[in-house]
């Protein structure tokens, strides 16, 4: 009865010549390497059709321009990692960007606590998500659906449809730039990046972010192996709320204004770069850098269409065929799981 | 679990109790002043948090009350529900409507809009013609091609004696306000070749050397701004398909240092609007009349009711160009004309 | 082998339940079931469809809470009301789909809601993860039962079915301190694979972990159980052993062919 499989476990992970080998499997077996060999070869492609594409300027510009939809998609990631959909990131935002303006111009409320409500006021929309999806059990998109509609009502209300201008400069922090061999960069850029990278750190080491990934692999092992699957998914969707609110705080830098009419297609768009990026929408699968490249796709695709002068009818559609593609190599790649 | 039900229930008390308190307030605001058997119309909007609408749905209101009739409102939920729509002309038409004024989410709405006609209901558009325009027994619309042209007069002016680059911040494939500003733009400003029927496609000209689409959105003005100017820093002419994305490429041009340097020209009139031509971040924007539209539907369902002859037709409800800087040759009002007609 | 005999007075029962009662609604799934587990032994607990051995196991790993009757761990009466309760109390449960998560890794697995944390502040305050050391204990408890695998860095789907039980398996043998629970284990796998987890659970006994298997797979319970429990009508119908009955005599009590002996 000897017919145990091929010989003892090991370990051989640490020598340096073996993890040389496997993070070169990993890279080309790894979820982002199809996001950034597309976020490449779409440059190389504008790059050759336009001069005015691969300059500094113009680069820091598309950054500048993702970081709406890029810091929304980040919260966005993290719930669909749980298996889970947010349909209200935009109209939170817009909610965000109008209590944040509108308190500290026509209330005269210092700018850094109108700041922290407005982030508040974000989280707490995520935390209604949260309650209904865990414990009313209803599905998240249609929990998100109804939390949009209300959140875009409330920005109609409060904001009276009127932009709110002049915000106070610590609102507009972010917008500021500074240079970098000649160019110049906006902290939000900054501020963008730094986020990722504390999500990809969160996600990848830590025990909160192993289990996200855990939840939405298999929600009712996660159950059994002890975790509260109620308390995380609620953290999760908090999470992105106050996250969303960042978005608000950068959105807010870069036009100057709070646009009760902000975001309001931003739902869509941070799916789309979540999907992009290599993300499952069965849960469990993925990584938030490839949501980055995915946004960075969309924006510079947009970008480059402009500059080459093509009608943005060819941006709608290339976007679409793109998901469409994104999606089917997720799904052909994957299909072990499923059987 | 006794948690959630506490959750749901609650929800239900608010939603009961919401929907409660809103209907005996709008139950309120629309009451006539007369008592005796009265004329009902109909408006239905796009949607109820776009300012245009709420401008156009005021001046329904005041014209209702002022005739002595009875106005019953309705709009979509969101641009492009067009089912919320037609429930509403169906429920319209029960309650005994003598007219109803709509402006169509989109053409599915115009079978609704046929059987409402068959039973002797005037229909008219506003704002937006459906598809085909004789669904409709009439519109009380702007020109939209006419509003493109007069900023396109006025930059032609300002213009003379000097190399225009241009750059068109339009609105996204579809609607045919978006062609036929830029249009009317383009064939204002000396662009030859161009007439009003063209409604859905862009017409061009060597001047402009950029087009980019903005949704209608600050954030999105702002982009294509940016982008415009990285493809051709000299642009010193912009074009834009409303207010908010002018606003939006303003900043653009700021932050690049170029704001003062560079004319922008937009169309529609809300108050905000005229508040950016004062500021002088917008040269020159064409009014339209929301109100207008609304008013004087109003007063066309009432003059069918009492006498039973429907109008037709398109109806032109005026375009106005407002400047702070006139130009010789391209009539134009002020900014306090601009202000006082101003919606939103 | 550490084999038990089948009734001892000398040595007490390690896990028992005596007279369970469990109603769903009219129906009553357990109308008095007692349960013996001796130390080291494997028991296997086999009956037909109904007889109610589903509901003696989720009494007795505390997904179900019994209406009537008691459960002792060592002498000492105990009540689970989760199946966190019965794990803390050191009863692991193999379930039937294995309740992995695919996409992780085995490690992870392994570890899932008992992760090891860095030391210091990384793990106090950013509760960093230890990855290098649930490696390397994950590599030592899978040797330890002589399940082969690549490494322990591979996703959990990538595996073969016997080795995605050996990772299962693996999981309540390295965390269970009294007793491990394995339900229908062999159920979805075939030939080969069914005798590498025989192989495993052979090993888990070794070890010193008494086993309780619900099975369908008579020749493999004969090969592997000490002694035999079967469920008939809600109760416990009779203990045998591999010794004492035959394959089809057991059959026939299950069935109630025969009476109880």
């Amino acid at each position: 009865m000897s017919t145990v499989e091929s010989g003892a476990t090991t370990d051989r992970g640490d020598a340096p010549l073996e993890r040389l080998l496997q993070f070169g499997r990993a890279a080309v077996g790894n979820p982002i390497a199809g996001p950034l060999g597309a976020l490449a070869l779409a440059m190389i492609f504008f790059s050759f059709q336009s001069e005015q594409f691969l300059q500094g300027p113009n680069l820091s510009l598309i950054l500048q321009q993702t970081v709406e939809v890029g810091v929304l998609a980040i919260g966005q990631t993290l719930i669909i990692l749980t298996a889970g959909i947010d349909l209200s990131c935009g109209a939170v935002m817009a909610f965000g960007m109008i209590v944040m303006t509108k308190l500290a111009v026509h209330s005269g409320v210092p700018a850094i606590p109108a700041i922290l409500l407005g982030v508040l006021a974000c989280a707490a929309f995520g935390l209604v998500n949260g309650l209904f999806v865990t414990k009313v059990r209803l599905p998240a998109f249609i929990v998100t659906l109804g939390t949009f509609n209300i959140a875009m009502a409330l920005v109609h209300i409060y904001s009276n449809e009127e932009t709110i201008a002049n915000p106070p400069s610590a609102m507009t922090f972010f917008g500021r730039t500074f240079s970098i061999g000649g160019t110049d960069i906006t902290y939000a850029v900054v501020l963008m990046l730094a986020l990722y990278a504390l999500f990809w750190f969160v996600l990848t080491q830590t025990t909160w972010g192993n289990h996200i990934y855990a939840v939405g692999n298999n929600p009712e092992a996660t159950r059994l192996a002890g975790i509260r699957t109620d308390r995380l998914l609620i953290s999760v969707y908090v999470v992105a709320g106050a996250i969303y609110g960042l978005a608000a705080l950068l959105l807010i830098a870069r036009t100057e204004v709070g646009d009760p009419n902000a975001g309001q297609t931003d739902n869509l768009d941070s799916i789309t770069a979540v999907v992009l990026g290599g993300t499952s929408l069965f849960g469990g699968r993925g990584a938030v850098i490839g949501t980055l490249f995915g946004a960075l796709i969309v924006g510079v695709f947009r970008n480059g269409l402009v500059l080459m002068g093509v009608s943005s009818v060819y941006q709608i559609l290339i976007t679409g065929i793109l998901v469409i593609l994104a999606v089917s190599v997720d799904q052909l790649t994957h299909r072990k799981e499923r059987g | 679990m006794r948690f959630s039900r506490w959750l749901v229930s609650l929800m239900g008390v608010l939603t009961v109790s919401l929907a409660l308190l809103v209907g005996l307030s709008s139950a309120r605001s629309d009451a006539p002043a007369q008592n005796t058997a009265t004329i009902k119309v109909g408006l239905i909007t796009k949607t109820d948090t776009n300012p245009f609408f709420v401008k156009m749905k005021q001046g329904a209101q005041k014209q209702a009350r002022a005739l002595g009739v009875t106005l019953l409102t309705a709009a979509g939920k969101i641009d492009g529900d067009a089912a919320t729509q037609i429930t509403a002309i169906e429920n319209m038409v029960s309650a005994g409507v003598k007219g109803i004024l709509i402006t169509p989410s989109n053409d599915s709405v115009v079978p609704a809009i046929r059987k409402a006609r068959a039973k002797g209901v005037l229909v008219i558009a506003l704002d937006t013609p459906p598809n085909p325009a004789s669904a409709v027994d009439a519109l009380f619309a702007t020109n939209n091609f006419t509003a493109g042209v007069l900023i396109g007069k006025y930059a032609k002016v300002l213009f003379k004696g000097k190399t225009p680059k241009i750059a068109m911040l339009d609105l996204f494939p579809g609607p045919s306000v978006g062609y036929l500003r830029h249009n009317g733009f383009l064939s204002g400003f000396g662009v030859a070749g161009i007439t009003q029927k063209d409604s859905t496609k862009y017409k061009t000209s060597p001047d402009v050397v950029c087009s980019a689409d903005t949704s209608g959105d600050q954030a999105k003005g702002q982009t294509a701004m940016e982008t415009c100017l990285q493809k051709s820093p000299d642009i010193n002419l912009v074009y834009t398909i409303n207010e908010p994305a002018a606003a939006g490429a303003y900043t653009a041009l700021k932050n690049a240092g170029k704001a003062g340097k560079v004319t922008v020209v937009s169309v529609d009139g809300g108050c905000a609007g005229v508040r950016n031509v004062k500021a002088g971040v917008i040269a020159a924007t064409s009014q339209q009349y929301p109100l207008k539209m609304a008013s004087r539907g109003v007063q066309a369902v009432v003059n069918y009711a009492k006498t039973g002859k429907k109008v037709s037709g398109y109806t032109d409800t005026g375009v106005n160009l407002i400047t702070a800087k006139p130009v010789a040759g391209v009539p134009s009002k002020g900014l306090a004309f601009g202000l006082a007609n101003c919606w939103g | 082998m550490s084999a038990q005999p089948e009734s001892s007075s000398t040595v007490e029962p390690l896990f028992q339940a005596l007279g369970i009662v469990k109603r769903f609604g009219h129906v009553t799934a357990l109308s008095g079931a007692d349960f013996d587990l001796y130390p080291g032994e494997v028991l296997a607990v086999i009956g037909d469809n109904g007889a109610g051995k589903s509901t003696l196991i989720k009494v007795l790993s505390g997904a179900l809470q019994p209406d009537e009757g008691e459960i002792r761990l060592d002498g000492e009466a105990v009540t689970f009301k989760t199946p966190l309760d019965a794990r803390r109390a050191g009863i692991e449960t193999v379930y039937q789909d294995l309740a992995v998560a695919p996409a992780l890794d085995i490690a992870s697995n392994l570890f899932l809601g008992r992760e090891l944390r860095r030391g210091g502040p990384l793990g106090q305050v950013l509760r960093m993860l230890d990855k290098r050391a649930m490696r390397k204990e994950a590599t030592r408890a899978l040797a330890e039962l002589n399940i082969g695998v690549q490494s322990v860095r591979a996703a959990v789907q990538d595996l073969s079915g016997g080795q995605r039980q050996g990772v299962a398996v693996a999981r309540a043998a390295a965390w269970g301190r009294r007793v491990v629970i394995m339900d229908e284990p062999t159920a979805a796998l075939g030939v080969k694979e069914t005798a590498q987890v025989v192989e495993l659970i052979k090993r888990v006994r070794e070890r010193g972990l008494p086993v309780i298997l619900i099975s369908h797979d008579m020749p493999h319970v004969f090969e592997l159980a000490d002694r035999i429990h079967i469920m008939r009508l809600g109760k416990r119908a009779a203990v045998v052993t591999p010794q004492s009955h035959t394959m089809q005599e057991a059959v026939a009590i299950m069935t109630g062919a025969t009476a109880a002996a």
